[in-house]
């Protein structure tokens, strides 16, 4: 029986996550904007088997919450276990480049709101003398691209901050696993044609997800063979990639 | 985003618009036009699609709301599939009160199909279980409906082929079973009216009866098979486990794998496969109930050209002479495919409006679709069973012609009272909206 923190627990990774953490029994403390998305979600958890869950409403850019969010988990289920980050927005790249407020905006959410609450996590775990750091990066954090290069370089500074968050808390037993998924059937991708063989469901990742965490692994592509796509695209000459229409 | 859906069967390819729900809705999206709810698309025809229109898959509202493990009433929201049911209950020691020939379907698509399987005899069909549901309209109203709530609502949504309305929760009834087993009796049996010899005596003892047949057997031997019976295993015997992993069909074939050839082949090593008249065994639910679900996408042995099922049911005063003359039928045109089925119904009373099963026996079979040959095969097979006073299934069909639909279904009049205004699919306007 394990006890975790998930942050953005009404995304559709998150929830196939938890479903299969549920069938587990972990306790599980979700935290989400929107309250009636969180009750349904945490209904289902438990009528799949989870031990306890609790919500807690709130988003991730209130940043001076962040610590009430962690004292309060550890209040409900006595000792933390892990935190499983997963909130995320797919930013449209031309708005980006027209508002510096927008691409602010976005980095805010996706990178910024995930280094404070790593800090938190961190922190506390690293007194406790174990416990997993899990964070949901992405693959365009790896190069930056013209089509969505805002969104990358935010997943980039992650996984860069988690690399050097793993290099510190090893000494301490604190595990972090940096986890980089390629295209996922879910609402966030609503707007592309998700036919082809690059596109997995959020089941099939999420399943890579829990077996990273077991196995404790650095970095996990999911699905497998976006290793090899990135190790491809990450070792293109950069004279020829600015050329390409990426 | 417009492009080709299909259902299960690969036929019919009909442009159309998909938008997915993720989360219980409120309110329908708003001038979409016309458009459909769907579950997991696996009806075989036209029935889950909508021409030029939109469906509104349920696919991600998969979410359980409560289960009480003392009497086994659960709730749903509508995309919760039949796999996801029994990986939560079953091991607390409950099942489902009815399920069909695969667990890759939803809860919604259960209800709208009103579908059956092998208790059918005992225990009806799946809209006999459901409790409750929650009916949201396009005018924004929402029904809670049950048998004694909004019973109108409730007999015209269930087998209402997704057209009363977008269903958001269900609950269900299930039943209690001591563990995963059943113990299965497999009988080789000679020909048709050993067939029916057996399932009026297997009626009673037993909870599940179901016959394959090698349909292409003539002569003395036509309709032979084997017919599978079976319960729930008793408390004392151990649970089997599962055995195997999945397999898939990871391609399209260029052709349909299934031809006279490997039809003949399969047909004859399938029927030979026990040499003994009688084989017992205790095993796990899901090769007994699923025996496909094994092989995902197992549709796309057919080609790319897809494949139609035909299941019609037959009054049980007509049964034999009926069947054997479809069978001859088919087997003349020497065209059929692995998968037939027999099995007789039972008189338990669906609530619904429009329910396929009803007393007598169902046959059902896959054909590779050939175009024209298909049609004009089906035309025959059709006289069969309109003279016999039959009817086909709306999951299934591809094919059925208007008139026919209205005489098999003679309360379809009264369901489009029912109808959403702003829901239709393919199905229904081949087999209403042609002709009014």
């Amino acid at each position: 029986m394990k006890n975790w923190i998930v942050i953005g627990a009404t995304s559709a990774i998150a929830e196939s996550v938890c479903r299969l953490w549920s069938v587990r029994g972990y306790n599980l403390y979700l935290v989400a904007r929107n309250p009636e998305k969180l009750d349904a979600v945490s209904q289902d958890y438990r009528v799949r088997g989870a031990g306890s869950t609790y919500t807690f409403v709130m988003d991730v850019n209130s940043t001076e919450s962040h610590q009430a969010c962690w004292d309060n988990a550890v209040a409900a289920m006595g000792r933390v276990d892990g935190i499983f980050i997963a909130h995320g927005t797919l930013p449209d790249q031309q708005a980006c480049e027209q508002s510096f407020d927008t691409a602010l905006a976005e980095i805010n959410t996706n990178a910024l709101s995930v280094i404070s609450l790593c800090t938190i996590a961190a922190n506390e775990l690293e007194k406790n003398g174990a416990g997993d750091i899990a964070v949901i990066s992405s693959v365009a954090g790896d190069r930056g691209r013209q089509s969505n290069y805002v969104y990358g370089a935010a997943k980039g500074m992650v996984s860069l901050f988690l690399q050097g968050l793993r290099n510190r808390l090893f000494k301490s037993g604190v595990h972090v696993t940096t986890i980089k998924p390629g295209f996922i059937d879910t609402p966030m991708t609503t707007q592309f044609d998700k036919g082809g063989p690059l596109w997995a469901t959020p089941d099939q990742v999420a399943t890579g997800i829990v077996s990273a965490i077991d196995k404790k692994r650095n970095e996990a592509y999911l699905p497998w063979f976006w290793w090899g796509i990135m190790m491809i695209i990450k070792h293109i000459p950069e004279f020829i990639f600015k050329r390409l229409g990426l | 985003m417009t492009k080709p859906y299909v259902s299960w069967g690969r036929y019919p390819f009909q442009e159309q618009s998909g938008i997915d729900l993720h989360w219980m809705p409120h309110t329908l999206p708003a001038s979409i036009g016309p458009f459909l709810p769907q579950g997991n698309a696996r009806s075989y025809g036209d029935s889950c699609m909508l021409k030029e229109g939109t469906v509104l898959s349920t696919r991600f509202m998969r979410r359980f709301i409560s289960f009480d493990t003392e009497s086994g009433i659960m709730r749903c929201e509508a995309g919760v599939t039949l796999a996801d049911i029994l990986s939560v209950a079953e091991p607390q020691g409950w099942f489902l009160p009815v399920t069909p020939g695969t667990k890759f379907v939803t809860v919604g698509g259960a209800i709208a199909n009103d579908v059956h399987g092998k208790n059918h005899h005992l225990e009806g069909t799946f809209g006999s279980h459901v409790l409750q549901f929650e009916l949201l309209r396009s005018d924004g109203s929402t029904r809670v409906c049950s048998a004694q709530k909004n019973a109108d609502w409730y007999a015209a949504t269930i087998g209402g082929l997704g057209l009363t309305g977008f269903i958001t929760w269900a609950e269900i009834k299930l039943k209690k079973v001591a563990n995963s087993g059943i113990n299965a009796e497999n009988i080789k049996y000679q020909n048709l009216t050993e067939f029916f010899q057996l399932s009026e005596e297997s009626e009673q003892e037993y909870e599940y009866t179901v016959a394959w047949v090698d349909c292409l057997a003539s002569g003395s031997k036509l309709g032979r098979g084997h017919f599978t019976r079976g319960n729930h295993a008793r408390p004392v015997q151990p649970s089997p486990s599962r055995k195997g992993l999945p397999l898939s069909m990871p391609i399209d074939p260029p052709v349909s794998l299934v031809n006279s050839l490997s039809l003949q082949a399969f047909n004859w090593l399938y029927y030979n496969r026990q040499l003994d008249r009688v084989s017992y065994q205790t095993m796990h639910y899901d090769p007994f109930f699923y025996p496909l679900d094994h092989i995902h996408n197992w549709n796309r042995m057919y080609g790319p050209s897809g494949f139609l099922q035909y299941q019609c049911v037959i009054p049980m005063q007509h049964s034999e002479a009926a069947i054997t003359e479809l069978l001859q039928r088919i087997g003349q045109a020497n065209y059929g495919s692995f998968l037939a089925v027999l099995k007789v119904f039972g008189d338990v009373p669906s609530p619904a409006l429009l329910s396929f099963p009803r007393p007598g026996t169902t046959l059902a079979l896959d054909f590779p679709y050939k175009g024209n040959k298909t049609m004009q095969l089906f035309n025959q097979l059709d006289d069969v069973v309109v003279q016999a006073g039959g009817a086909l299934y709306p999951a299934k069909d591809a094919h059925m012609k208007a008139e026919h639909f209205q005489s098999f279904y003679p309360n379809a009049k009264k369901l489009e009272q029912f109808k959403d205004p702003e829901i239709t699919s393919s199905f229904w306007q081949r087999v209403m909206e042609s002709t009014s």
